[in-house]
């Protein structure tokens, strides 16, 4: 099925998700699509497969215009989405999980879809036993089942979000081999990806998409349009970060103190592994954390300040050994953690901003004095330039002012920052306001550890730099040698032993 | 700033209303006269002293009912647990005046000592919830709901079983104490000071723990957000659980002085179902706690100005909680309503 986007346009409040896009992907194409986090990749295909509505913009499927209402209807079409984490019900069997969704009946007929379940398990080399129940099976194989139900739906377009992060290397084989039988039967697929390898050795195609706009196309199949070039793995990598980099005067701040030691740390959740992490950081010293999401960077930033165990190794902040202590033990001698959602999980939306600074301040007897608190607020608005006044809930404020008002809650002295995006969704303005703070406290002694998808600001605020793909820890990388394109290929999984 | 205020007020007036039009049509449609039995209902339960003195006997326990679930909702939890954790505060009560009465000590003491083991049943048992909640993971809605089963159980249980009166067990309730341990009463009225007393004392606390106190803003904060809670430093378990002893204890107070100064014995129905109407006083005022007093008083004259419909009107007294049930229902719909229409910034 041949599958058109024509002028795709999508805001997010202020934000330009998608900026005219137009974009044609012929019947039987494997079509890759490239973006770092942000791009606008995932919007996209959200407005293709129908969770959200692009606000202008058509959708042609085989030349026919659509108006593709929730994902119901887009299946209807026959556009089928596989997303990041498979969308089924582990308590229920591979049978009842392969039938839901199927229209009409109130009673299905569990033979005839056992037959179908079947015969496509054969055609496609599957062992999936329709009676057992779907926690039993690893994400692979849920992905398997997921293909099959939309192939039984009759899906004609199967988009995958980043189909191989978490599953593993014989499952990616065997994944890719079923896709590529896809273009035999016209079936288009749209590969969702940052893995340039996986790009490189799954798809006809590529589309890269940078800041809501789409950036540049590349046909990688030998028999494509002769005048477009043939796989550039540095030019995708120089398409999807963009920009030449300024690198901005660096302050040496660092100290004798070590701030942060990992001696042997290995750290597990579902998906990832990361194992044995040395590593140190110094007292007023900038570490940047680069890599994908969900690469590892978020999940070792959090295990720096307590918030999730580390399975094996020792962890120190200030020389003091805080090994499976909670965050709260972290806390007190000096650390703390920023969340990239702000509001999610950093701030409490119904407070006021007074109410946060008399929280994050040392309690002094039982009631509040409201005139300190007060006070306290309007000193903290004015030196950190916050827009809002003493009694204004913090959801009210712009994300910039958010950030600020994160930042002022801070307490003296501190050891330890670890950021999750520190500047991301801000104006330009604020990026500088925030970064001019936190180098403030570089130089008060703090180490910072932030981990950040914009590769400008790794390499323009960091003094070291770790990247992370799929689990794996580079060396740290010394950020006045290291440029964006060679971080970018890092990030993109070349360059690895 | 003013113009939401006054729009809400616009929307809870005509939530109001709606309620009065539809109950008035309820009782067209069974051939009753609406004006007479609103007007029945009024001096029924403001019509003299003494109705008011009744009124404000089922205002006690619904106050510290409500009182104790707008720190659990501060917490932003629901405990719907609070109807058991009143049944406990009775039990607990119970249980010690059973055991001290013929001990010859005061009876005063006898009777603090009571309502004190009261407010400890009602705070442990609630504290069981929490527990659940924090350890187990069992949602406080469901644990709550079974341990009201229980302590429903449990008070049939004592009253038919270890705690029966001479000769039979009876629906009727445990044998009743004698006057030395019934809190003193006003003069001719049912209702007594003390226990007027302890719902003041309890509702000025509430209000003022969760207005000025440390501790009422890390509540609000860890109900309001969690997550961000935890990274502020405030321990979040331990202030749930810290939350829920509180409302316990509030709780079995309520149950504590329906025994020592209403019923003076354990009823199987003991806690009358003021948990489940203190939670929807507490939904009403929208968890402020200023509000607490006048609409829990309103809500009590309800009940009480229905008693008399049976009689006058041959009526059932339930009609007082069909106009409790629309009144939060069409409360919160306005509300809802309001919000729709407000246009997002």
């Amino acid at each position: 099925m041949k599958v058109e986007l024509r002028g795709i346009h999508k805001y997010f409040g202020q934000n330009h998700a998608n900026d005219d896009i137009n974009l044609t992907i012929p019947s039987g194409t494997i079509q890759g699509i490239l973006g770092e986090n942000g791009a606008g990749k995932s919007t996209l295909m959200k407005i293709l497969s129908g969770f959200i509505h692009a606000d202008a913009g058509e959708i042609l499927l085989d030349g026919r215009p659509v108006r593709i209402e929730s994902p119901a209807t887009a299946i209807h079409d026959g556009i089928g989405m596989l997303h990041q984490d498979p969308l089924d019900f582990p308590p229920m069997r591979l049978l009842d999980n392969f039938l839901l969704g199927l229209p009409g009946n109130l009673f299905p007929n569990r033979k005839e879809a056992a037959q179908d379940f079947g015969l496509l398990t054969k055609e496609f080399g599957f062992s999936l036993d329709p009676q057992s129940y779907v926690d039993s099976l690893t994400v692979g194989e849920r992905q398997q089942l997921e293909i099959m139900r939309l192939l039984f739906l009759g899906a004609r377009v199967f988009i995958f979000d980043e189909p191989t992060t978490g599953i593993s290397a014989a499952q990616k084989a065997k994944l890719f081999e079923t896709l590529k039988k896809f273009p035999e039967q016209a079936i288009t697929v749209i590969f969702v990806s940052h893995k340039l390898e996986d790009v490189e050795s799954l798809c006809d195609r590529v589309a890269v998409l940078r800041q809501g706009k789409l950036i540049g196309e590349m046909a990688l199949a030998p028999d494509a349009n002769a005048d477009e070039k043939p796989f550039d793995a540095k030019k995708l990598v120089e398409l999807m970060f963009g920009r030449e980099v300024s690198l901005g005067t660096k302050q040496a701040a660092r100290q004798d103190r070590c701030a942060l030691s990992l001696n042997h740390v290995s750290i597990e959740d579902a998906r990832l592994k990361i194992q044995d992490v040395n590593f140190e950081t110094h007292a007023g010293e900038v570490i940047g954390l680069a890599g994908m999401e969900g690469s590892g960077q978020d999940l070792f930033l959090r295990a720096c300040a307590g918030l999730i165990r580390a399975v094996g190794g020792r962890i120190k902040v200030n020389s003091l050994d805080l090994t499976g202590k909670s965050y709260h033990a972290y806390k007190k001698n000096g650390v703390e953690f920023l969340p990239a959602a702000r509001l999610e999980q950093a701030l409490v939306p119904g407070l006021s901003l007074t109410e946060h600074f008399v929280l994050a301040e040392k309690q002094t007897g039982v009631f509040i004095d409201r005139e300190r608190g007060r006070a306290l607020a309007e000193e903290r608005i004015k030196a950190f330039n916050i827009k809002g006044a003493p009694l204004n809930a913090v959801e009210s404020l712009s994300g910039g002012n958010q950030q600020r008002t994160l930042l002022s809650l801070l307490r003296d002295p501190l050891s330890l920052i670890l950021v999750e995006h520190p500047t991301r969704g801000l104006d330009i303005e604020s990026v500088i306001y925030i970064w001019g703070k936190l180098r403030e406290r570089c130089r008060q002694g703090a180490a910072i550890m932030f981990m950040s998808s914009d590769l400008d600001e790794v390499l323009q605020y960091s003094d070291r730099v770790l990247v992370f793909f799929n689990g794996r820890v580079s060396q740290p990388l010394d950020a006045d040698k290291t440029s964006v394109k060679q971080l970018g290929e890092l990030i993109g999984g070349i360059g690895w032993s | 700033m003013k113009n939401i205020t006054l729009n809400r007020f616009g929307f809870q007036i005509v939530a109001l209303l709606l309620v009065l039009i539809i109950t008035t049509l309820i009782l067209l449609s069974v051939g009753a006269q609406p004006l007479q039995i609103y007007k029945d209902m009024l001096t029924g339960s403001v019509g003299s002293v003494k109705k008011i003195s009744d009124v404000l006997v089922s205002w006690v326990p619904l106050l510290l009912v409500t009182a104790g679930l707008l720190i659990t909702f501060a917490a932003g939890l629901w405990n719907i647990g609070v109807e058991g954790q009143v049944t406990l505060g009775a039990i607990g009560t119970t249980m010690l005046l059973r055991s001290l009465q013929d001990s010859g000590m005061n009876p005063a003491l006898i009777l603090g000592l009571s309502i004190l083991a009261g407010m400890v049943s009602g705070a442990l048992w609630a504290a069981l919830a929490g527990a659940l909640k924090t350890f187990g993971g069992v949602n406080e809605i469901f644990g709550g709901l079974g341990l009201n089963f229980v302590a429903t159980a449990l008070t049939i249980f004592l009253i038919f079983g270890p705690w029966k009166r001479p000769g039979t067990g009876s629906m009727s309730g445990t044998e009743p104490f004698a006057e030395p341990l019934h809190l003193t009463l006003f003069e001719n009225l049912r209702l007594s000071p003390w226990a007027l007393a302890v719902a003041i004392v309890g509702i000025v606390f509430v209000y003022f723990l969760l207005q000025g106190t440390y501790f009422g803003l890390r509540l609000k904060a860890v109900g309001k957000n969690f997550r961000a809670a935890y990274l502020l430093g405030i321990p979040t378990w331990q202030y749930m659980l810290f939350s829920f002893l509180l409302c316990g204890a509030l709780a079995g107070a309520a149950g504590a002085l329906q025994v020592t100064g209403v019923y003076y014995r354990l009823i199987p129905a003991i806690s009358s179902g003021y948990g489940y109407l203190g939670l929807m006083v507490a939904m009403l005022i929208n968890y402020q706690a200023i509000w607490a007093a006048p609409i829990a008083f309103f809500f009590a004259a309800l009940n009480i100005g229905s008693i008399q419909l049976p009689i006058l009107h041959k009526l059932d007294s339930s009609l007082s909680g069909v106009l409790q049930g629309m009144l939060v229902l069409f409360v919160l719909l306005a509300e809802g309503v309001r919000q729709r229409l407000t246009p997002r910034t």
